[in-house]
Formats: C-alpha cells, sequence, structure tokens
C-alpha cells in the first residue's frame, strides 16, 4: 500500500505542475511548475524502483536531475534575454513567433 | 518461299528519308548536289523495288507471296507494336509506281525548278514525300501506316506552300491540312475500334494486316446478328473516311483543286499518281476486312460516293479555265472511278485503274507544266496554237488526253473498261454514271486541247517555245506506258481469288469508247469549228453554267458552316474555358485553398501557453480513448 501513497503523492504533484504550467503567466513561475512536474517523475521512478527491487529505476532519476539542471539553466538563459529585450516577463506579451 | 534479303524492302523505305536529311544537313546550298542526291537515292529505291519484284515473280505463287520484315517497338503487357513492313505484290505494284512515277517527275523538276531560290529546299521536300508515302505502301500495321498517313499530310502540306509568300499558296496548303485533318481524325477511330476488337478467343489484340486477316471471320462472328448497326459497319465507315480525305472523294473534294497552287511537278507527283491514291491504295490493302465483314449497305455506299464523285467533279472541270485546275478535277473524277470499283469488289480492277492514271495523269500534269513554264500562266484561254510552237508537247499531251478519255486501245481504255464491265455486271445505274463521266472527261480534255494547243496564240506578251530536253525526256516512259500500259499484266499479278472476277465485255467497250468519241467530237465542233447550239439551249444551260463555275456552292455552303456553326461554338467555349474552367475549377481551387489559410491562420496566437493547454487536452483524449475503447 506504501507504492499507492507514493503514486498518489505523484500524480498530485503531477497535476499542480501542468495545472501551473498552463494557468501560471510568469515564465520564472512555468520554469519552477515545469520542475515540479520533473520532480513528480522522479518520485514515481523511485516508489517503482523501491517496490521492485530495481536499481535502474534510480539510475533513471539520476539522468533526469541532470537534464532537469541543464534545462533550467538554458530556460533561465532566455527568461533572462526575453526580460533584458522586452522588459517584461509575462508570457501573454511574448508572441513574436506568431504569423 | 524464300524471303528476300532484308536490306532492300528497308533500302525503298529509308533511301528518300536520307536524301532528305543529307540535304537538309550538307547540301543545301548547292543546286546541282541536291538534285543528284534525291534523284540518286529514289533510283536506287526504285532498283530495290524491282529486285524485290523479280523476287515475287520467280516466287510458286506470285499472287500469294507475302513477306514481312519487322523491329518491336513497343512491348508491354496488353499492347505490343512493331514497326514493320508488308511486301506483297500489291504493295510492290504501288511502289514501282511511286518510285518509277516518282522518279521522272523528280528529273522533270530539274528542269521545271531551275530558276527557283528554295530549289534544294524543293527536293529535300519531295524527298521526304517520297519517304513518307513510300512508308504508306510497305506498313505492315495501321500504326505504322498512320505514322506515314500523317506524314504524307504534312509534307503535302510543304510543297503545296512552297511559295509560302504567295497568301493563296499559303491558304491552299492550309486547307488541305485542315481537311484531311477532319478525314484523319475518322480515320484514327476506326483504328482504336477495330483494335478494341480485335482480340477474339483471349488472344491478343492486334493491328498487324496478316493478323487481322486470319481472324476476322472470328471477329466477324462475334458480331453476327447485329447487321448494319454492328460495330463493324461503324469501322469500315471510319475507315472509308480516312480515304475520302486523302482521295479526295465527295465531300472532303475541296481541297484538291485549292492545291493546284503548289508547283506543277508537285501537282503531278502528289495530286495525281501518289498521294490521292493513297486513299484508293489503303482500301486495296485492306480490302479483306470489308470482304470478310460483307456489309452490303457500306459497301454500297463506298461505291456510290465513287460514282458520284466521278459525275460531280467531271461536271466542274467543263467550265474550269485553268489548265491545273482542269486536270485536278479530273483526277477527282477518276478517283471516283477507283473508290466505286472497290465498293463493288473490283480490288484489282481499282488498282489497275490507279496504275494507269498515274502514268497519264502525271504526264499530263508535266505536259501542262511545259506548257505553263514556256507562257507563265495557267488560263488556257491565253494558250492556243501550242502545236506549232510545241509539237513535242502536244504530241505527248494528246496521248495522255486519249489514254484518259479511255480510247481504245490506250492504257486508260483497258482500266477503265475494267470497271465498267463490272459496273454493268452489278450496278446498272452506277454503269450509267460511269458512261456518263467517260463522255464529260472526253469532252473536258477534249475543251483543253482544242483550245490551249489547236488554233490561233491569243495571247501577244508571250512567245511560247519548246521546254528543255530535261523536262521533256521524262515524259517518254510515262507516254510509252500510257499507250502499252493496257498490255502488262497488271491485273494477273493482283490476281485475288476471291474478288470480283470481270471478263471483257464488246458491249460496254463499244457504248464508253462511243461516248468518249461523242464527246470529243463536241468539243472540237464547239471550240474549233465555233458550232453554237440553238439559243433556247443556251439560255437553258446558263443557270447550270453558273453553278458549276461557282463549284455548286460547296466551299460557300463549308464557309457559311465554318462562320455560323464553328466560329459561335468556339466563342461559347472560349467563355467556358475562361469563366468555368479556368475562373471556376483551376483558379477557384487556388482561392479556396488560399482563404482557407489565411482564416485558420488565426488560430496561431503566439502564447506558448496556448499550445501546452492543447497538447494537454490531446493527450487526455488520447489517454481516455485508450482507456475507455482499448480491450
Amino acid at each position: 500500500m506504501i507504492l499507492h501513497s507514493y503514486l498518489a503523492l505523484s500524480g498530485i504533484l503531477f497535476t499542480i505542475g501542468l495545472v501551473g504550467v498552463v494557468t501560471r503567466r510568469n515564465i520564472i513561475m512555468i520554469l519552477l511548475s515545469l520542475e515540479i512536474l520533473l520532480s513528480a517523475a522522479n518520485l514515481a521512478f523511485v516508489a517503482f524502483s523501491q517496490a521492485l527491487g530495481d536499481l535502474s529505476g534510480q539510475i533513471m532519476v539520476f539522468f533526469v536531475m541532470i537534464v532537469a539542471a541543464a534545462e533550467v539553466t538554458v530556460g533561465l538563459a532566455i527568461a533572462v534575454v526575453l526580460v533584458r529585450q522586452h522588459g517584461k516577463s509575462n508570457a501573454d506579451d511574448l508572441r513574436d513567433l506568431r504569423w | 518461299m524464300v524471303n528476300p534479303p532484308a536490306f532492300l524492302p528497308w533500302s525503298i523505305l529509308f533511301l528518300p528519308l536520307a536524301a532528305f536529311l543529307i540535304i537538309t544537313f550538307l547540301t543545301r546550298k548547292s543546286k546541282p548536289l541536291s538534285a543528284a542526291v534525291a534523284i540518286g537515292a529514289l533510283a536506287l529505291s526504285l532498283c530495290s523495288t524491282a529486285a524485290l519484284l523479280i523476287h515475287i515473280l520467280r516466287c510458286h505463287e506470285p499472287a500469294n507471296a507475302a513477306f514481312t520484315f519487322t523491329v518491336p517497338w513497343v512491348d508491354l503487357p496488353g499492347l505490343f507494336l512493331e514497326f514493320g513492313l508488308l511486301v506483297n505484290p500489291l504493295a510492290i505494284l504501288m511502289s514501282l509506281v511511286v518510285t518509277g512515277v516518282g522518279l521522272m517527275i523528280f528529273i522533270y523538276s530539274v528542269g521545271y525548278m531551275s530558276h527557283e531560290p528554295g530549289f534544294a529546299r524543293y527536293f529535300a521536300f519531295l524527298s521526304l514525300f517520297a519517304f513518307s508515302m513510300l512508308g504508306i505502301v510497305l506498313a505492315n500495321n495501321f500504326v505504322t501506316l498512320f505514322i506515314f498517313w500523317e506524314l504524307v499530310g504534312a509534307s503535302s502540306y510543304l510543297l503545296i506552300g512552297y511559295w509560302y509568300d504567295r497568301p493563296r499558296a499559303a491558304d491552299a496548303g492550309k486547307k488541305a491540312f485542315l481537311v484531311n485533318r477532319i478525314a484523319d481524325f475518322g480515320f484514327l477511330l476506326g483504328i482504336l475500334m477495330l483494335w478494341s476488337v480485335s482480340g477474339v478467343h483471349g488472344e491478343p489484340r492486334t493491328l498487324n494486316f496478316l493478323m487481322l486477316d486470319s481472324v476476322s471471320a472470328h471477329i466477324r462472328d462475334q458480331f453476327s446478328g447485329a447487321g448494319l448497326f454492328s460495330p463493324l459497319s461503324l469501322i469500315a465507315l471510319l475507315l472509308f473516311c480516312g480515304v475520302v480525305g486523302k482521295s479526295a472523294q465527295f465531300p472532303l473534294h475541296v481541297w484538291l483543286p485549292d492545291a493546284m497552287e503548289g508547283p506543277t511537278p508537285v501537282s503531278a507527283l502528289i495530286h495525281a499518281a501518289t498521294m490521292v491514291a493513297a486513299g484508293v491504295y489503303l482500301l486495296c490493302r485492306i480490302f479483306f476486312l470489308l470482304e470478310v465483314f460483307n456489309i452490303p449497305q457500306v459497301l454500297g455506299l463506298i461505291a456510290w460516293i465513287g460514282g458520284f464523285t466521278a459525275l460531280f467533279a467531271a461536271s466542274m472541270a467543263l467550265v474550269e479555265n485553268d489548265i491545273k485546275r482542269v486536270l485536278a478535277y479530273s483526277t477527282l473524277s477518276q478517283l471516283g472511278y477507283m473508290v466505286m470499283a472497290l465498293g463493288m469488289g473490283g480490288y484489282a480492277a481499282g488498282m489497275f485503274h490507279l496504275t494507269t492514271h498515274a502514268f497519264f495523269k502525271a504526264m499530263l500534269f508535266m505536259g501542262a507544266g511545259c506548257v505553263i513554264h514556256s507562257l507563265h500562266t495557267n488560263d488556257i484561254w491565253q494558250m492556243g496554237g501550242l502545236r506549232w510552237t510545241m509539237p513535242v508537247t502536244t504530241t505527248l499531251f494528246a496521248i495522255g488526253s486519249l489514254a484518259l478519255c479511255g480510247i481504245f486501245p490506250f492504257a486508260g481504255f483497258w482500266s477503265k473498261d475494267e470497271i465498267l464491265a463490272l459496273a454493268f455486271d452489278s450496278h446498272r445505274i452506277l454503269w450509267f454514271i460511269g458512261t456518263l463521266t467517260a463522255c464529260l472527261t472526253a469532252f473536258y480534255m477534249g475543251r483543253v486541247f482544242c483550245v490551249a494547243f489547236l488554233g490561233e496564240p491569243r495571247s501577244r506578251e508571250h512567245h511560247s517555245h519548246e521546254a528543255p530536253a530535261i523536262m521533256l525526256w521524262p515524259l517518254i516512259p510515262l507516254a510509252i506506258l500510257s499507250i502499252i500500259g493496257g498490255f502488262i499484266g497488271i491485273p494477273s499479278l493482283l490476281d485475288n481469288p476471291t474478288g470480283a472476277h470481270v471478263e471483257f465485255n464488246l458491249t460496254v467497250a463499244l457504248i464508253s469508247n462511243l461516248a468518249a468519241v461523242g464527246g470529243l467530237l463536241l468539243a472540237w465542233a464547239i471550240y474549233v469549228k465555233g458550232f453554237q447550239p440553238v439559243q433556247w439551249l443556251q439560255n437553258l444551260l446558263a443557270p447550270a453554267t453558273r453553278l458549276l463555275i461557282r463549284k455548286y456552292f460547296v466551299d460557300e455552303v463549308y464557309g457559311w458552316i465554318n462562320r455560323n456553326v464553328q466560329q459561335r461554338t468556339a466563342v461559347v467555349l472560349n467563355l467556358f474555358e475562361r469563366y468555368v474552367i479556368i475562373g471556376l475549377w483551376a483558379n477557384g481551387i487556388a482561392k479556396t485553398t488560399g482563404l482557407t489559410g489565411s482564416a485558420l491562420r488565426r488560430m496561431q496566437t503566439g502564447k506558448v501557453q496556448n499550445y501546452a493547454l492543447a497538447l494537454l487536452i490531446g493527450l487526455s483524449l488520447l489517454i481516455y480513448a485508450s482507456w475507455r475503447w482499448v480491450p
């Protein structure tokens, strides 16, 4: 039953992150929500790894953390550049990629 | 039967093409060299033909000899086409006419065209024409034949319009080309229909003459009971449509008189001896089909069109003043005889008349060419008294005229009499028409001869003189053939066991000769002795004369149809194309696509979160669907 609790927590975290990505307007907050999404996935990996006695799930988590760190670096760099260019960090105002 | 060496038939066909290419690309600058190349190639062709003739005559049964030489061309499942030649007595006879008479005309052209700037171009086109014509003669299937059929049309166009800076010649070329196009369209449809019915008992479909010969009875049995309205009648009529165009039968005869705008040797070669005879030759070549299909109404129609054309054209020749156009109408009329013979089943008779006609008509045209060359006019009323200044031409022209009128014992007598005897036995009315035509023929030839060659000179400006030797010598062999051509056994070469046999009929011969002599005497009385018919007869004939001078208003009717039917349809179709096909269809689709695009473009907001939401919704739907429907 302990696995179920972990998975429920993972699902709650994932939903929080998803709602955050879709609803928040600040780029920083969107990036933060993305991190929560990744953490939810990581928690599910670790829970399954523990329940099945297989370490490969935990190895996967290390990879995800490394990739997440790299992604945040790039994402924050883009956010800084956007703020410098436009003077704002509201995602709704950034529509340059439109037709 | 031992096959003759393959290079013989191929050399007959391809030597003139080689001459055309050599003249066009190498010797165009040199007049004598160009003429020598063209004449040399045709002479070698003639030698090859003669060698093949000797080979065939030495066969066990010359009349049934047939050799094929083929190269595969298209080999696909369900479609096999070949480029091939079929050498049989009929093809060799026609090939002899084309190369033999053609050679004389080529030599004559050297004299006639000597002052022309486009001399080399002329010989190049002549060679191209000889190549195309020999292709028709030798082709062993309908596809090959049709290709050459069109090539002949094209080279005829080039030669009629040789003096392209004269609007009348250019127009005549276009007219000939367009009229033939109408006929060839029907011909092509006929070939395609024949192809579609030619596969019987699961055999592959074919257009090869020999194979069609072997399956034609099966094809007929497929449609037995359908009678007159079977597809076979339609096929026969459509194939005959091609003949009507090339051989200038009514109602597509209008192009031939206008084609006289071309140089006279061209008229002799193309519009007397060979190309117009191609239609009759085609009818002979596919005669086995008509014979096996055996639809009496179609054969009757062919015979009637021939007979009608014979009389119709002869009547227009009565009032024509242009010497070449008289000969053109006379050609129409004689072609009518041949078509009539074919319609009555007289395969050998038709081909016999074609051969003798080629001899004397080519000679008559070249004789007229000598006169035109000397006087620079075509109008017979500006000639006269040529018998003193051009004695040789006069003699030759007289021989040709007598042969054309069918006076015993000239060549034309034997061949025309064979047709008339055939008609006497099967179609009495057609025999009457034929005899009447013979009388009219004698009258208009007598008229031309009396006006142009007898009497006193009428033109003061030009003094006639005899043509140079190079224009007289080629006429001598043709004159000899016009005299003795009836005795050299042409029909026996073509002896067709199933075709109609014709016995010599003394009554028919006497009547037709009397008719011809009567016509000649009448012409002599009117145009030499100055005999005038009584006044009431003259009044009676005046409206008929007007009708004849206007050529039965056929050209006017065609012009009216052209302006009022074809032109108006074209305007409507033009609007339809511009507004429906282009406006609605082509541009309509493009505009609809563009509008849809610019409407859908609004969906792109540029906001990352909208896309993320769309992704989320889509993913949720997918997951829901997989949980709901996938077991």
